[in-house]
């Protein structure tokens, strides 16, 4: 059976991790091989780098320091931020990612993802989407530029736009959520997971190892990414594998042989 | 050294970089050169992509003559994800293909009630134990994305994994090995693989 996800999502910003791992002994908190080595040895699945700085100028340094992580991490690499052309998509790729994600740049221009996904396969484009609530109840908006610009796009039309146009995964985040630490957004995730059949990671507002229970066990999400939390050591990737998994949801752990 | 073949299908790095960490010397072959057989100790196929497409430019590349000499030296030859489903028989992605047909079988396409591509971490089912599974866990986790599969639970089938339905996931007759996973992005464990594909050389 196929195992829930758990994603750290690490902020880079020139080239260096800004929001790092938070442990005892880790010498350089800022490296991203640190960072990255650190995690994998956690049990997370796959790793999200998302570059804050994203301007063009900082793409080879981006691409550096990709390059350094999966010379030495050997699981899924996502990268996102400021990709905005099928060659900084190749770009990022070369160096070693396995997935690029695209927000606003794919808003603006959905061709990105047909094409992208034409040239290197659906499952190297992630479609990344924040959305908020419609003041008025009804349904949700998606937003871009960081959740700053109001677009007025159904949050439902676009993930199944993006589907069609050959996203291999959506990366859903509730501004309502994030940073709260009260929980994932559940409606948003429980529309958007029976909307579309690619899978979802679920993104914003992971407080407490309860909040992954509630994620996988009221919707169809497939992977749940975090930040903060797990930056800061406030909750170990492990323990909440070991209480997913006392929940009967099937995660990633290990069994060594008696 | 280990050559890996290079026909335009998708991002060689990840594999290239996982046998360099374990210390392996690798080069990456763009046409199938005959002459320069002896110098390699192992061979990789790696994949991602569409059948027909990359069966097509193997043959043009004259990759096909190349393994096929290359198997007959009974040195290891290790094919991954879409580089595994090209060594059998027939392929029925898009269109019926011959595929290599150093293994038995034919390649179709997934029928699961789950979602498709199969993508993420699964466990394996190991089958038949082989010195490839040495050090490994109980169900070792391995890292999978794919939408075909070969067809049936051959005898030279090591290892399936489940996911709706059995999905043959590792593969092996004599010095011809394929996993239906990535091995270079499946963590310890694909490393560890790696690492016991390497002691085969």
């Amino acid at each position: 059976m196929l195992k829930k996800r758990i994603i750290p999502c690490l902020d880079i910003k020139d080239g260096r991790v800004v929001k790092g791992v938070n442990f005892v002994g880790l010498r350089d908190a800022g490296d991203p091989v640190e960072s990255a080595k650190e995690y994998n040895d956690l049990g997370a699945d796959e790793l999200v780098f998302l570059d804050i700085t994203a301007t063009k100028e900082k793409r080879k340094t981006l691409a550096e320091l990709v390059e350094k992580v999966a010379a030495q991490v050997f699981i899924p690499l996502t990268v996102g931020g400021g990709i905005r052309t099928v060659e900084d998509m190749q770009f990022i790729l070369r160096a070693g990612a396995d997935k690029v994600s695209v927000n606003s740049a794919a808003v603006k221009n959905p061709e990105l993802v047909k094409e992208g996904a034409l040239k290197f396969g659906s499952q190297c484009i992630v479609g990344a989407v924040d959305a908020a609530k419609r003041d008025s109840g009804n349904g949700w908006e998606i937003f871009i530029h960081g959740g700053s610009k109001e677009t007025g796009i159904d949050l439902i039309d676009w993930v199944k736009e993006l589907e069609e146009l050959g996203a291999g995964e959506i990366l859903l985040t509730s501004i309502n959520s994030d940073g709260t630490k009260d929980g994932f957004d559940l409606e948003m995730l429980k529309a958007v997971t029976e909307a579309v059949n690619i899978p979802v990671i679920a993104s914003g507002g992971a407080g407490s190892i309860q909040h992954f229970i509630d994620v996988f066990k009221n919707t169809g999400a497939d992977a749940a990414l975090a930040a903060s939390i797990f930056h800061f050591g406030e909750i170990a990737i492990r323990d909440v594998k070991f209480e997913l998994k006392k929940e009967e949801i099937p995660v990633r752990i290990e069994k060594n042989k008696s | 050294m280990i050559a890996i073949i290079d026909y335009g299908a998708g991002n060689l790095n990840s594999i290239q970089k996982a046998l360099e960490f374990i210390g392996e010397k690798t080069i990456i072959l763009e046409t199938g050169n005959l002459k320069e057989i002896d110098k390699y100790s192992g061979l990789v196929l790696p994949g991602v992509g569409a059948f027909p497409g990359a069966m097509k430019r193997l043959k043009e590349n004259k990759f096909d003559e190349f393994i096929d000499a290359f198997v007959a030296t009974g040195k290891p030859f290790l094919g991954v994800c879409l580089g595994m489903q090209l060594l059998f028989e027939w392929g029925f992605e898009d269109q019926k293909t011959e595929g290599l047909g150093l293994l038995k079988g034919d390649i179709i396409k997934m029928k699961t009630e789950y979602k498709i591509p199969h993508m993420g971490w699964n466990q394996l089912e190991i089958v038949k134990n082989d010195p490839l599974f040495e050090g490994l866990p109980e169900n070792p986790h391995f890292y999978f994305v794919h939408s075909y599969q070969l067809a049936e639970i051959t005898d030279e089938v090591l290892a399936t994994v489940g996911y709706g339905t059995t999905i043959p996931a590792v593969i092996r007759k004599d010095n011809v090995i394929a996993f239906q996973f990535h091995p270079e992005k499946s963590g310890d464990n694909g490393i560890k693989l790696l690492k016991n594909f390497r002691e085969l050389l």
